[in-house]
């Protein structure tokens, strides 16, 4: 599934990063600790999470990440939105929380 | 092939650019993707214990036909007992530092996971230094 689909399904906002919004996506990946993700998330994940400071780009980058979901509608720094343009990472917003939408989420990916 | 990087301490704006870097060099030198992977990891966790703890550091990077030795070294508080260090889940980093995400007590583990071998040498008051090697061929080991 592409990410484009999935912002469509989860009526999500983007951000910035539009540059890489194509992309396929593996599955997801929710944590909110930056070793975890580094350690952790795989290649083509969309990460959620409640942090919005530039070090989320810089880990979504180093991980090859599809994508970055902020939860909440929190907005994430202006220089976070700077960087994720520069490094292609898409950067996309919604008003739920981290249970309901990884919840929508997994069930998008594993829908049949 | 060396390479040598330059860490201000306290600068989260730029934690990472030094993995990031790197990432970029191994990719040009076609190292096997799942070695290189390891490799930038740990790099990134290094990066960001001199970030967080330290007030500078300096990694050199030296790729030979056979392996990848990256050595950061850093000045700083050192580590008086670095057996609890490497224990998971330990951290001395700073509330600001753990809100950000960092500081979860992961970093070392993440780093001895994702290197073939690593050494950890520190004098408290002066700072730490971290060797780390990949194999480039990790079957050959």
């Amino acid at each position: 599934m592409r990410i484009t689909d999935i912002i469509k399904e989860l009526d999500l906002k983007v951000i910035s990063g539009n540059s890489s919004i194509t992309n396929e996506v593996t599955g997801g990946y929710v944590s909110d600790l930056l070793s975890d993700v580094i350690g952790n998330a795989r290649e083509g994940n969309i990460w959620i999470t409640v942090q919005t400071h530039q070090n989320v780009v810089a880990v979504a980058s180093l991980k090859d990440l599809a994508a970055v979901i902020i939860v909440k509608g929190l907005q994430p720094d202006s220089d976070t939105i700077e960087k994720s343009n520069i490094e292609n990472i898409p950067v996309l917003s919604t008003e739920t929380d981290t249970f309901n939408i990884a919840g929508r989420l997994y069930e998008l990916l594993n829908k049949k | 092939m060396q390479i040598r990087h330059k860490i201000a301490g306290g600068d989260f704006t730029r934690a990472g650019n030094v993995a990031s870097a790197v990432k970029k060099v191994l990719q040009q030198i076609n190292i096997d993707h799942k070695q290189s992977k390891r490799i930038v990891i740990a790099l990134y966790e290094g990066e960001v214990n001199v970030v967080a703890h330290a007030y500078s550091g300096v990694v050199d990077i030296d790729i030979d036909s056979e392996k990848i030795k990256i050595t950061i070294a850093d000045k700083g508080p050192g580590i008086s007992d670095i057996e609890k260090a490497m224990q998971e889940g330990y951290s001395t980093a700073t509330p600001q530092v753990r809100e950000m995400g960092f500081g979860a007590g992961m970093g070392l583990s993440n780093m001895k996971r994702n290197s073939d071998f690593m050494n950890i040498t520190s004098i408290p008051g002066e700072g730490t230094t971290v060797e780390l090697i990949n194999f480039i061929k990790p079957d050959a080991n």
